[in-house]
């Protein structure tokens, strides 16, 4: 062998100094020529050991050599581009790793655009068009003594990964198509399904090989966040091939085995989202959460627990995974159990993103679907405790998204678990979120592989149309049947009957008075009594304020204390509605006295509520502009918005009388001919704040004494729902108290209470703060903030930069918008000052 | 379609007030014939039958033959002016009117206390019969006039159990000379009796609540009936003199005291219990108004043959409408 190898090496070298020096075309050509002997599919080849010898030792040289020589005057040297061809054909035919070594050196060691860097450019395209990557790999696969050789391997796969980024940064504009990322891993994962095939045959031929390679090119390119591109090509073919065939499974799951750790967690991401179903994934992966540790925690943990960025598709197939295979099944278990342990965690439901809670639910509700009765039997006590748990938590939470999340699942959960006993329901809305939380928690059937097959398998049943619906065979209409005489029906024009209107049998009261008597009496059998005077109230109110003055405080303390008897359409807006115009009739001292009320000891949150509301509301009416002089106007409360005089429809007396007007005013518009056109516009009539006199009164009780328990009432503990819609109230109160004088000291009031509270827990709370704080700096001028509580807003300043990052933290974007925009406006009014 | 287009609902042509108790029965009288200007009879819980002219809109008589007891049924005979008046003292009275007297000329004595009116059916001149409540509870009576020979009593099958007759409608068709009678019954079902077979036709459950009130249009064999209740039922009569139910109408509120069809078959008036008269289209039953004038229950309405509506209410008030005039 010693003089063979000797001999290729004398040639070798004779032949590069050739090149190196001359300048005389055809003996380059024949020089090249004879070069060409030693690579493997020449013409009259060489020796195969002669070969093998070029190939490990000489061929990096050659290569090296020709691309030093490259230059335009040097391919010149032949006509018709032979002697470009055959330069061309060194890299194209020799062995691909170290041709495409060798390029990607001489690409890397170019400095600025040239022509020899475009030619070196494209020659690499085209070995990324012929297929020379896949050559690449292929090669990596066969079993390999040499030493040295992880080194080198290291180094190929550092740069096959690396390639768009190497030449982006080389070629910048100039860069080749075939080079963007997006075209780039594509190739790539069609070039690895090509070497798995010529590892899947060679196996087929009994010759052993490694996909070590291939899976850490996988990995590598998952790791860089290329998973979407090399998985989108790979995973369908992949998902072909396996189908029907056991050494495909094997070469696959040893494929993602062979994985490096660090690279596992990017790649199964990957593959659960690439893979269309269950079924795919299983046979994509086998039973490697079984096998493989990091795999283990990746999908049991990991994607789970750790992050909750995957879509329901994604979570039904990792669930799915996990369920279809005996050995994986007790995995899904666990899953179960652990899944429920957080959900039921009163820390997770109060520190974790809504996104997150509900990822975790829709997990359960996942794995519920999955799970059979007997497997669910046996860790029942476990799973009912964190049940329960989870939905106190979630029932107390003041977030109403959170309290349905935790409805739909435990209703599930108790079905699953207790099928037997009667079901747990609840009452919510039932939206898009509910519905498509209920239709995870059924049972996909089991063998449910259109997704996969490509369409090939169409289902059958769904073409089955209901029968028609045979009309029936009696004809409804048997009026007009035997009727011979034609009367039209046009003479017959009905009249208005929109007052038809169900009866009440007993008068409505007509005075204030009678109305309380009638709603204090506790009789059962006058309820018609009962009802209209509710109904009849409010308008009562607005037509004597006097007699309601005399009597207002009783009046609120009987309205307070209402209970529903009878089923009255809209019981708690009439009663808010009455309870709204007697405390706007007699602001201070009705104020007074809910206020005092709403710290007294014996209501129920509701009516503590109740109160907040209707304090907001009569300071809304009273701050309106032009509020009087005009008919009560429930329906619009924003101010300007003259609608047409639409009288209540109770008023029968009166019934006919917007009728001539109309026609009239019909009749005048029709006659009248008018120069400029534009809605007849009324000046808003310029009057004081009624609210200014009294807001004293609705505020200050109100934030007094927020922090004394009470026996039946905690504000700072249990109660905090109130609390929030408290914090919301005194926003509102500060807000609608503009304008006036009492706007400064209640700011600062408002101010301390925020500070007071800035670190409470309940997102509710803190969102009324914010809202407080935004109305503070709308309603106090700026200059008196700047002077009079300059340090009160300095605190809130700073609270609200950290509230924005906590918002943020939580992914409560609400929050943090308001609490962003709230800070700008802060910090507006520091410029100014 | 065009719901804000309609046009609001009528007021009365005018009232009549002084009746001074609740009004019962109304009834018009003449109007086509030559007598003269129409009158109508009223009569009120107190006892009194109130002679109203409609042209001077003033009470012209006040007949008092019920002693003090309310009048629930009125009628008058084509022969002379004759009025038969139904008293709740149990005393059907024949007044003669003719020439300005004012005397009871003749009465029947009622065996039953309920509030069912009687109805009658004109055979030939000076010749009519007489359907009354009878003696017993669910017994109807038929008498001819004026001999007052009882001709026969109509009781239901032992098994029936209507309950009580609550209004009747004597009728006969242009076709046969056989007198039919329709009852209501209190169970809430109407019954077609063949007089001169004394056994019922055919018997339909086509209310829930008491029959309070139905009328007959003979020419189109088909009628109406109301009840205590929200419904409104119009059956229909085939060859066989089987009832059918055509068409059930529901009300906005329960409760209807007197259905009458007008003279012309157009439309018919129904006096509900809610204060309301309304008006419905007859042939395709379509409401055309509802008219809310009464501030008590509407207990009777009444047509005259020219088309004018008259409803008494308990809130002692007539009023008079003029609705959808003939052409």
């Amino acid at each position: 062998m010693e003089p063979a190898r000797s001999a290729v090496g004398l040639s070798v070298r004779e032949a590069v100094h050739t090149l190196q020096s001359s300048e005389d075309g055809g003996r380059v050509l024949s020089v090249l020529g004879s070069l060409r002997r030693y690579l493997r599919g020449a013409e009259e080849p060489a020796l195969p050991d002669e070969q093998e010898e070029f190939a490990a030792k000489h061929f990096a040289t050659v290569l090296r050599c020709l691309v030093g020589r490259l230059s335009p005057r040097w391919l010149q040297l032949s006509p018709g581009g032979r002697l470009e061809q055959l330069w061309g054909s060194f890299f194209l035919e020799g062995p691909a790793d170290q041709a495409f070594l060798v390029l990607m050196e001489a690409i890397e060691g170019t400095v600025g655009p040239s022509f020899h860097l475009m030619k070196m450019a494209q020659l690499l395209a085209r070995f990324l068009s012929e297929g020379r990557m896949a050559a690449l790999m292929e090669e990596q696969c066969r079993p390999q003594t040499k030493p040295g050789f992880p080194l080198l391997q290291e180094t190929l796969l550092s740069k096959v990964v690396s390639l768009p980024d190497h030449l982006g940064n080389r070629l910048h504009q100039d860069n080749l198509a075939q080079f963007f990322p997006q075209n780039y891993f594509p190739l790539l994962g069609e070039e690895a399904v090509r070497v798995l095939q010529a590892v899947v045959d060679s196996l087929r031929g009994g010759l052993h090989c490694s996909v070590s390679f291939v899976s850490r090119v996988l990995g590598k390119v998952c790791i860089q966040g290329r998973h979407k591109e090399i998985l989108g090509r790979l995973v369908p073919q992949l998902t072909a091939l396996t189908q029907g065939s056991c050494l495909w499974q094997r070469v696959c799951w040893r494929l993602v085995e062979q994985v490096p750790d660090g690279a596992m967690e990017a790649v199964l991401a990957g593959l659960v989202e690439a893979a269309p179903g269950p079924e795919v994934l299983s046979r994509l992966l086998g039973n490697l959460v079984v096998k493989n540790k990091k795999a283990q925690f990746v999908m049991t943990r990991k994607l789970l627990f750790l992050q909750y960025r995957c879509t329901t598709h994604m979570l039904q197939s990792l669930l799915g995974y996990l369920a279809m295979d005996n050995q994986r099944r007790p995995l899904l278990i666990q899953v179960l159990r652990e899944l429920l342990e957080t959900w039921g965690s009163r820390s997770a439901v109060r520190h974790t993103p809504l996104a997150q809670q509900r990822y975790i639910s829709t997990a359960v509700l996942i794995c519920l679907a999955h799970l059979g009765e007997p497997e669910l039997r046996d860790s029942r006590e476990e799973l009912l405790a964190s049940m329960m748990a989870g939905v106190k938590c979630r029932l107390d939470s003041s977030l109403p998204a959170v309290r349905r999340l935790g409805m739909i699942v435990a209703e599930v959960i108790s079905a699953r678990i207790h099928p037997e006993g009667p079901p747990l329901r609840f009452q919510y809305e039932d939206d898009e979120l509910s519905r498509e939380m209920l239709a995870l928690a059924t049972p996909r059937p089991a063998g449910d592989s259109s997704l996969e097959a490509g369409g090939s398998s169409l289902d059958p049943g769904v073409a089955e149309t209901p029968a028609e619906i045979v009309e029936g065979s009696v004809p409804a209409a048997g009026l007009q049947g035997s009727d011979s005489e034609l009367d039209s029906d046009d003479e017959f024009v009905p009249y208005d009957m929109s007052g038809d209107k169900e009866l009440k049998s007993s008068k409505a009261p007509q005075y204030v008075r009678d109305c309380m008597e009638a709603l204090t009496t506790f009789e059962g059998k006058d309820m018609e009594r009962w009802e209209a005077a509710l109904q009849a109230l409010e308008g009562l109110i607005h037509r004597n304020p006097e007699a309601t003055r005399e009597v207002s405080v009783e009046l609120a303390k009987v309205l307070l204390h209402l209970e529903e008897r009878t089923c009255v359409a809209g019981f708690e807006k009439l009663r808010q509605r009455a309870l709204v115009a007697v405390t706007v009739t007699d602001p201070a001292r009705v104020a007074e006295h809910l206020t005092s009320q709403f710290y007294a000891l014996n209501y129920s949150l509701r009516q503590r509520m109740d109160i907040l509301d209707v304090l907001t509301l009569a300071a809304q009416e009273l701050s309106r502009p032009g509020r009087l002089g005009r008919s009560p106007q429930h329906s619009s409360l924003g101010p300007g918005t003259q609608s047409s005089p639409a009288l209540p429809a109770s008023q029968s007396g009166s019934a006919m009388a917007p009728d001539w007007r109309v026609v009239v005013e019909n009749r005048i518009r029709s006659k009248t001919r008018r120069f400029s056109k534009g809605a007849p516009r009324q000046e808003p009539a310029g009057g004081p704040n009624e609210f200014a006199s009294v807001a004293g009164c609705f505020f200050f009780p109100l934030i007094q004494h927020f922090d004394r328990p009470l026996v039946t009432f905690d504000l700072l503990g249990d109660d905090q729902l109130v609390l929030g819609r408290l914090t919301h109230t005194l926003g509102a109160l500060m807000y609608l108290a503009v304008n006036t004088t009492v706007a400064v000291p209640m700011g600062k009031a408002l101010l301390e209470f925020v500070w007071a509270l800035r670190f409470h827990v309940d997102t509710y709370v803190r969102q009324g703060l914010l809202s407080a704080v935004s109305s503070v700096l709308l309603s106090v001028p700026a200059e008196r903030l700047l002077e009079d509580l300059p340090d009160e807003l300095l605190e809130a300043r700073s609270w609200l930069a950290g509230e924005s990052v906590t918002s943020q933290e939580f992914q409560i974007q609400k929050g943090r918008q308001v609490a962003e925009r709230v800070l700008g406006a802060c910090t507006q009014v520091h410029r100014r000052g | 379609m065009a719901a804000p287009l309609l046009p609001p609902p009528p007021d009365p042509q005018f009232v009549l007030r002084g009746t001074q108790s609740a009004v019962n029965a109304l009834h018009f009288c003449g109007g086509t014939q030559a007598q003269g200007c129409p009158l109508l009879f009223s009569g009120s819980q107190s006892g009194l039958v109130h002679i109203w002219s409609l042209q001077t809109r003033r009470a012209v008589a006040t007949l008092d033959g019920h002693g003090g007891q309310s009048v629930t049924w009125l009628q008058t005979l084509p022969q002379g002016p004759q009025l038969l008046s139904q008293g709740r003292d149990l005393q059907l009275c024949l007044w003669d009117l003719a020439e300005g007297r004012n005397t009871i000329v003749d009465s029947v004595h009622l065996k039953s206390v309920g509030f069912c009116r009687s109805s009658i059916l004109v055979e030939e001149q000076l010749r009519w019969m007489l359907a009354v409540p009878g003696k017993d509870n669910d017994e109807v009576q038929i008498l001819e006039m004026p001999s007052k020979t009882s001709v026969c009593t109509l009781k239901p099958e032992a098994d029936a159990k209507p309950g009580m007759p609550m209004c009747l409608g004597l009728w006969q068709a242009d076709t046969s000379l056989r007198p039919l009678l329709l009852v209501g019954y209190e169970d809430g079902s109407v019954a077609l009796w063949d007089i001169s077979e004394r056994k019922v036709c055919s018997r339909i459950a086509c209310h829930g609540e008491p029959v309070m009130g139905l009328d007959f249009d003979s020419q189109k064999a088909r009628g109406i009936s109301g009840s205590a209740g929200k419904e409104l039922a119009v059956w229909s009569l085939d060859g066989q003199q089987a009832l059918q139910v055509r068409h059930i109408h529901e009300l906005t509120n329960p409760g209807i005291a007197d259905i009458m069809i007008r003279p012309d078959r157009k439309i018919l008036a129904t006096a509900g219990w809610d204060h309301r008269i309304r008006i419905f289209h007859w042939r395709t039953m379509k409401p055309l108004a509802v008219l809310a004038f009464h501030s008590a229950s509407v207990h009777c309405v009444a047509f005259a043959a020219d088309g004018l509506l008259a409803a008494g209410s308990k809130d002692q008030r007539i009023s008079i409408w003029s609705l959808y005039p003939h052409t």
